[in-house]
């Protein structure tokens, strides 16, 4: 089985930092790793091949800048078999439109007859959700989001667990397919010493867009219908009202109650 | 602006279907299309799709629609993504819409990317802000990115219709007007519309305190500070006296307390509450992620450090074991009725 997983480089969530006048992230000395719920999907796929009794061939595909090789290592590192990364100052500015049609357009070339495609629910910085089902579409795949587990595999054939709102409902569908999986699907294992140490020999081709021979209107910034236009800082920290329960007890209590019972009117948003 | 986008005139927002009823989402999003339509001085319609759901469009008419699409079949009971993605596909080449809108829940967050590249077009997730730049009769999406830190504003100047998901919550619906009228207009369905090859076999409802968190109006989050699964109905108490919905972070799941449905921040449920209390949570960064649209948060925490009362409406420095039982206490007095 050809199994592809889609990887993405993303700023450490624990360092992200914004210049408070711009709103825009400073990159300087900031650790990038790999988008922390793909680590999900690189596990999924390594427990599938395991369940297949090895008979899988797991890719990992990332888009990003040159440093992000980086990220495909650390999943083939995590046990992937072969690993590519599409860079091109052509792919730069990139929103989930044209990121989608670079990616499913790369998978295409590089894994063509791949059975399943994941991914991670979303990645950390960009945070949309929208790049599996849109990958999917370009492909004309059916897409399972939300997965929570993969109850069933064979050669045709999946049914899987899926998130939902109220509860979870189980899907099943025929192979080609792309799943988009959650935390709860698995707990990721760390890299061992000998999967380093392959991910460190491996070869890693860098893909341009000329070899996969793509539309340059369709790329990068140029390819994107939406366009940010402005970026500012939002105002997560409130002057709040800070009470010690030991110094005054029945008045901490009663500013919960109030908060309670007599609770703000909605934005007139 | 080139003729073919001037083609495209009118709002739409897509109902949603929950196991048989039109979810009150749907009328968020009427909220927020009736505005941008008068903006624009167009038409707003709403689209549902489902099963004997025929005779809830009214609904959708009351609370601000102009217009109903009504797909109704049996094939359209639960939600597939496959033919909702055909019908709607077909149907907006057909009407051509300016601006679609969904909601950010998962229905919605798998459908209108799906959406986006049959109409190839642009798609902004989960907005918490939606206004109309007249001068080039745009829409102006404003959504949080980078967990929370920063708010972008995305337009998209070329695709049609534009779209957006809509974080639920951050609209509230108009009053349902009785007297308002709309034309409801049935959607003629072909077998090839309805075919899936994504199947449903079963749906397993998820046994949870309250509602589901996205639909939650008071939440009582839970953090590592519990100590003990054991000390869980203390929360549990809490949540059940106050009619909200059970959360908690990360380490309090991966400890096994609670399942995964209940997790908030970047890696489980972003949430909006008007409500939001945190128990023994420290606040870190990947757990504010999800609450940034909270309107009022409240925290007990026996660290005065903790990063959670920087953010915090109200905070009470203290132990929650201490401080929990008298609230219980208090609150119970309360709804006892004579007190207070
Ligand atoms: C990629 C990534 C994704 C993540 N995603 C999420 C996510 O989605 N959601 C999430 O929540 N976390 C997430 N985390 C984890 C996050 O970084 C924190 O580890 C987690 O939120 C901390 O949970 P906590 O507040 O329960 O525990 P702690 O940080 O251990 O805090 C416990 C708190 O309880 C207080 N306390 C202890 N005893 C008492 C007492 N008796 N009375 C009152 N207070 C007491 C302590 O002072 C402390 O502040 C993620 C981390 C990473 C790296």
């Amino acid at each position: 089985m050809e199994i592809v997983v889609l990887v993405k480089q993303v700023p450490a969530t624990d360092q992200v930092k914004i210049d408070p006048e711009r709103g825009t992230m400073i990159r300087e000395n900031i650790e990038s790793e790999l988008n922390p719920l793909d680590l999900f999907a690189v596990e999924e796929a390594v427990r599938l091949k395991e369940r297949l009794d090895g008979e899988a061939n797991i890719n990992v595909l990332s888009m990003g800048p040159a440093k992000a090789v980086k990220t495909v290592r650390d999943a083939l590192a995590r046990g992937c078999d072969q690993g590519w990364l599409l860079s091109d100052r052509k792919f730069a500015g990139a929103d989930t439109w044209s990121t989608s049609f670079t990616l499913a357009s790369a998978i295409e070339k590089l894994v063509p007859g791949c059975d399943l495609i994941l991914c991670g629910e979303r990645a950390t910085d960009g945070d949309t959700g929208q790049v599996g089902p849109m990958v999917a579409t370009f492909l004309g795949l059916p897409v399972l989001s939300f997965v929570s587990a993969v109850e069933r595999l064979d050669q045709g054939a999946l049914a899987a667990r899926r998130e939902v709102e109220g509860g979870s409902e189980l899907v099943q569908c025929p192979l080609p397919a792309l799943l988009s999986v959650v935390k709860a699907i698995n707990h990721p294992r760390l890299p061992n010493l000998a999967g380093k140490r392959r991910a460190k020999a491996a070869e890693v081709p860098v893909v341009t867009a000329e070899q996969l021979e793509l539309p340059v209107e369709k790329l990068g910034l140029k390819g994107s219908p939406t366009r940010v236009v402005k970026v500012s800082k939002s105002q997560l920290s409130r002057q709040g009202r800070i009470l010690n329960l030991e110094d005054d007890p029945t008045a901490a209590v009663e500013a919960l109650v109030a908060f309670f019972t007599s609770p703000p009117s909605a934005p007139e948003a | 602006m080139s003729n073919q986008l001037d083609q495209y005139r009118g709002v739409w927002t897509l109902a949603e279907v929950r196991q048989g009823k039109i979810h009150p989402v749907s009328f968020e999003l009427l909220a927020w299309g009736q505005s941008l339509a008068q903006k624009l001085g167009v038409e707003l319609a709403s689209v549902v799709l489902g099963s004997g759901v025929g005779d809830q469009v009214d609904q959708l008419i009351a609370h601000g629609a102009d217009k109903v699409y009504l797909a109704d079949d049996p094939a359209l009971l639960d939600f597939g993504v496959e033919p909702q993605a055909g019908i709607l596909t077909d149907l907006i080449k057909q009407h051509k819409p300016e601006v679609l809108l969904g909601s950010a829940t998962t229905t919605g967050r798998t459908l209108l990317p799906v959406l986006a590249i049959t109409l190839t077009t642009g798609l902004t997730a989960d907005c918490t802000g939606l206004d109309i730049d007249l001068t080039e009769r745009l829409l102006i999406q404003t959504r949080p990115a980078i967990g929370g830190n920063v708010m972008a504003t995305i337009k998209t100047p070329t695709g049609r219709p534009q779209m957006a998901t809509v974080r639920p919550k951050s609209k509230r619906p108009l009053a349902a007007d009785p007297a308002r009228s709309g034309e409801v207009i049935k959607v003629e369905l072909g077998p090839e519309q309805l075919a899936s090859r994504v199947k449903r076999l079963e749906f397993t409802p998820e046994e949870t305190v309250g509602a589901p968190l996205q639909d939650a109006e008071v939440i009582v989050a839970c953090g590592k500070g519990l100590k003990d699964v054991k000390n869980l109905k203390l929360v549990t108490e809490l949540t059940e006296i106050l009619g909200g919905s059970l959360g908690a972070t990360r380490k309090a799941i991966d400890l096994g307390w609670l399942s995964y449905s209940h997790q908030i921040g970047l890696s489980g449920k972003t949430v909006s509450p008007k409500l939001y209390l945190g128990c023994g949570v420290s606040g870190a960064v990947q757990h504010l992620a999800g609450i940034t649209s909270a309107e009022k948060i409240a925290a007990i925490n026996s660290d005065p450090e903790a990063a959670i009362f920087q953010v915090a409406d109200l905070g009470v420095v203290g132990d929650l074991f201490q401080a929990l039982p008298l609230l219980v206490e208090r609150l119970k007095q309360n709804t006892e009725g004579s007190a207070s």
